[in-house]
Parts: C-alpha cells; sequence; structure tokens
C-alpha cells in the first residue's frame, strides 16, 4: 500500500445489522428472560464483585444483544454467584441461571 | 314521583362527581363511604400537578355542592343481594338500599412501602413516602424533615416491580416526584435534590414543561437508575446504592432524606366487592371492564358500573371525567 502520510480511523459505529446473533439466540432459547432487562443497574448497583471489579451484569447482558461482547464477557470471571443480583431485579429474572448460561454459550469457562 | 335511588360506593373524588352528576340528571344517588369523611386520597393531597392547584380547593369544590345527595359516611357494606329488578346493598349500620344501577368507585391504596424492606421506611429515620411528603407540604411538621441538605427521591416503589407483586406502572407517580422535587426545593433552596429513575414517564399536557422548570429552574439532578439498597450510618444518615445506568458506574451516596413514591394497587374494598359481586379483575387486582376501550365504565353484568381508580391508576382530571361519563351511562341504562 502506497503510504500517503495519513491514515483513516475504524468507524465506531455499531453496525446493528450485520449483527450475528446466533450465540445470543441460542442463550434466548435457554433463558426466555434474556430480552427482559430494562437497564435499571439494580444488578449492578447490588452486586459485591462490582464495586472492586468491572463487573456489571446490565452490561455485558447489553452488550451481547448488540453483538459487542467481546470487551465485556470476560467480566464474567470476577462474579462470585452469590445472587443479590437476582433478589434486587425488578423483573424477576433468575440472573444467578443466566450468568451460568451465558458462561456455558460464550465459552467463559474452561470445562 | 319521587326521584330513582343509584348507589353509589365510594366517596372518593370519583364517587362524588358521579353522585353530583347522576343528582343532576334527576335521580337520588346514595353515596357511601367506609371513612369518616367524603374525599379519599385528596384529603391527604397538598397540591396536585402540573399547576399546583391545592388539593384541598378541588375538594371543597367537590363537596360543597351535595345538595340532593345522600351520603352516609362510617358505613361498610355487608352483603349485596342480586335479583331481577336489581340490587340490594346492605351496610352494617343496618340500613339496606335497593337500587336498578349499582356504581363502583371503590379506588386505590397507595403500596405499603414497609413492604420493601431494602429501602427502610420504618426501620430509618429519615425514610418517607410521597404521602408523608404532601402531609409535611401542608402541616410543615414532620420531625424526620430536619433542613435537609440532600434529599433522594426513588421512583417506582412498588409499581414495574415483581418483587413487589406489581408489574404494572403507577402512571402517576413520576409527576408526583417531579412536582415534590420542585417543592421540597422551593423550601429548601440550598439542598440538592437527586430522582432515580428507571424511565420518566410524564405523559401529559404541559408535565415536561414541569419537568423542565425542575431542571432549569430547580436544579433536580436526574439519575438514571434504580436504588438496589439503603443502610443507615451511625448519624442518621442514609446511604444509598444505584448505578448511575448512562454513565456505567455504580455509585454510593450519603443523604439527608430519601422520599419513596409508592404506587398504586387497588383499594382493599375493590378486592372486597369483586368477591361480593363476582366481578372480574386482572391479574393487577383492577376491576375488568366489559371493554376496556368501548365501554370503560361498565362491567359484564348490566347495572354494574365502575369509575376511577378501581379500574386502573388515574390523575384527578381523568378520575372525574370518567365519572361523568358513568353518570350518563347509568342514566341511559336506566332510562331504557
Amino acid at each position: 500500500m502506497i503510504d500517503f502520510g495519513y491514515t483513516l480511523s475504524k468507524s465506531g459505529t455499531l453496525k446493528i445489522e450485520n449483527l450475528d446473533d446466533s450465540r445470543f439466540k441460542a442463550l434466548h432459547k435457554l433463558e426466555p428472560d434474556a430480552y427482559k432487562c430494562i437497564n435499571c443497574g439494580s444488578c449492578t448497583a447490588s452486586c459485591s464483585a462490582g464495586v472492586f471489579t468491572e463487573l456489571s451484569l446490565r452490561k455485558i447482558l447489553l452488550s451481547l444483544q448488540r453483538g459487542e461482547e467481546k470487551d465485556y464477557i470476560n467480566q464474567l470471571q470476577s462474579c462470585m454467584l452469590c445472587g443479590k443480583c437476582m433478589l434486587v431485579c425488578p423483573r424477576g429474572i433468575n440472573t444467578r441461571h443466566l450468568i451460568l448460561s451465558i458462561s456455558k454459550i460464550y465459552n467463559t469457562v474452561d470445562r | 314521583m319521587a326521584k330513582e335511588n343509584v348507589v353509589v360506593i365510594g366517596g372518593g373524588p370519583c364517587g362524588i362527581e358521579v353522585a353530583r352528576n347522576l343528582r343532576d340528571l334527576g335521580y337520588t344517588p346514595i353515596l357511601l363511604e367506609q371513612q369518616s369523611e367524603l374525599g379519599g386520597h385528596l384529603r391527604l393531597w397538598d397540591r396536585l400537578f402540573p399547576e399546583g392547584v391545592e388539593a384541598r380547593k378541588v375538594l371543597k369544590e367537590l363537596t360543597g355542592d351535595l345538595k340532593g345527595v345522600k351520603w352516609f359516611t362510617d358505613v361498610n357494606i355487608e352483603s349485596i343481594q342480586k335479583s331481577r329488578k336489581g340490587y340490594t346493598v346492605n351496610v352494617d349500620t343496618g340500613m339496606s338500599f335497593q337500587t336498578k344501577a349499582l356504581v363502583v368507585t371503590t379506588g386505590f391504596k397507595l403500596f405499603p412501602a414497609e413492604n420493601k424492606q431494602e429501602y427502610g421506611y420504618n426501620i430509618y429515620e429519615r425514610v418517607i413516602t410521597n404521602a408523608d411528603l404532601e402531609q409535611y407540604f401542608h402541616t410543615r411538621k414532620d420531625p424526620r424533615i430536619q433542613n435537609p441538605k440532600t434529599i433522594g427521591f426513588v421512583h417506582c416503589v412498588g409499581s414495574r416491580d415483581e418483587k413487589a407483586c406489581n408489574r404494572q406502572c403507577s402512571k402517576v407517580c413520576c409527576a408526583t416526584a417531579v412536582k415534590q422535587a420542585s417543592e421540597i426545593k422551593e423550601l429548601f433552596p440550598d439542598a440538592i435534590v437527586y430522582c432515580f429513575y428507571m424511565d420518566l414517564r410524564l405523559f401529559g399536557r404541559s408535565y415536561e414543561d414541569m419537568y423542565l422548570t425542575a431542571q432549569r429552574k430547580y436544579g433536580v439532578r436526574f439519575i438514571r437508575g434504580r436504588v438496589s439498597e439503603v443502610s443507615e450510618d451511625i448519624d442518621g444518615k442514609l446511604f444509598v446504592k444505584a448505578e448511575d445506568t448512562l454513565l456505567g458506574k455504580p455509585m454510593k451516596m450519603k443523604l439527608d432524606l430519601l422520599v419513596l413514591m409508592t404506587g398504586i394497587l387497588p383499594g382493599d374494598s375493590t378486592k372486597q366487592l369483586s368477591e361480593m359481586l363476582k366481578i372480574q379483575t386482572g391479574e393487577d387486582g383492577f376491576f375488568t371492564p366489559r371493554d376496556t376501550i368501548l365501554e370503560p365504565c361498565m362491567a359484564k353484568d348490566g347495572g354494574l358500573f365502575m369509575a376511577g381508580t378501581c379500574t386502573g391508576p388515574k390523575t384527578i382530571p381523568e378520575t372525574l371525567s370518567e365519572a361523568r361519563a358513568a353518570a350518563i351511562q347509568v342514566h341511559k341504562y336506566l332510562s331504557k
């Protein structure tokens, strides 16, 4: 390539129509509540690990829905499965089970 | 010819307005209220959104003109019999009323804030409800409110919450929170006021102006995140945890006062009457009308009418409009 002395920045726009959502579809099949989140943030606010690490279940779930999981999925490693998020969720999502299913489908755990 | 009786159960703003309109249409309404005064929740409120009209002024207008309405307070319904001729309503004072058309306006109750223990109502000193604050605006007396410097409002307490067994939006609390946040800023201009919300649902005419005023004039800080829990430190200050979801960061803050915006549930007598009269209710416990769009004031049974917040959360003007609609429906039914 000819060096013109400048580079083009990569677009940061979400390309939602090109999204490969096959894994999220698989997750949705396993967890019908995966689309029920209203992003209220109760889970993150109550999270025991979230204060000291980047862990935010709300962000992870939203990133999965948008196909942007690569920056967020590793946060799940910090989860201790204490279940506090399950107690506060106003939509009644079984977050503990959801986290386990995400780990399974997105292969975040060594098995 | 003697005027025909029509029994109206529930003497809040809705029942009063149904009765007044039936009176104007040539009937003798019999208005039954279980409390010792007419007026329902309107008696407990100080000002009404969006313009801040005094609740007592509205109530005075409504109750000031009850000539021709037979009203009874401190009465409880014992039983209701249905026959071909209509309904016989028996009350605990020994009286019994015959009516061809029965109007139910049994209203709502506020979600009991102590049921959400994580918010600490009746546990921590400085946690109050929207109803407590209205009372304070009127009396200016509440030992829990001592010149607060930081104040938080929690939206959706007992609404849109499956854990509180109420999935529905209560519709009026967002507007009330914005109103109360502005009013408390008026009383304590140096205080910092936060509103914690999931979605702001302010839908009516000029409600957006009220929201803008809260932001521009009063500097109310709106934080998009639901409060997950509250605790108290040794000095009685409150620790509140939420996520600022727009920034994507968990936050923790110290507050001097926390106001819980309790939501709307069907009133206890709504439940009692649904059993007595076999009125269909939804999963949320409110009465289901015959047709939610075309006949919102009519029950499945002919002769049975309903209006106001016994069929779901409503503002005062919506309630009053529905009361007038119900009165016309009763008149049409009885004129057949």
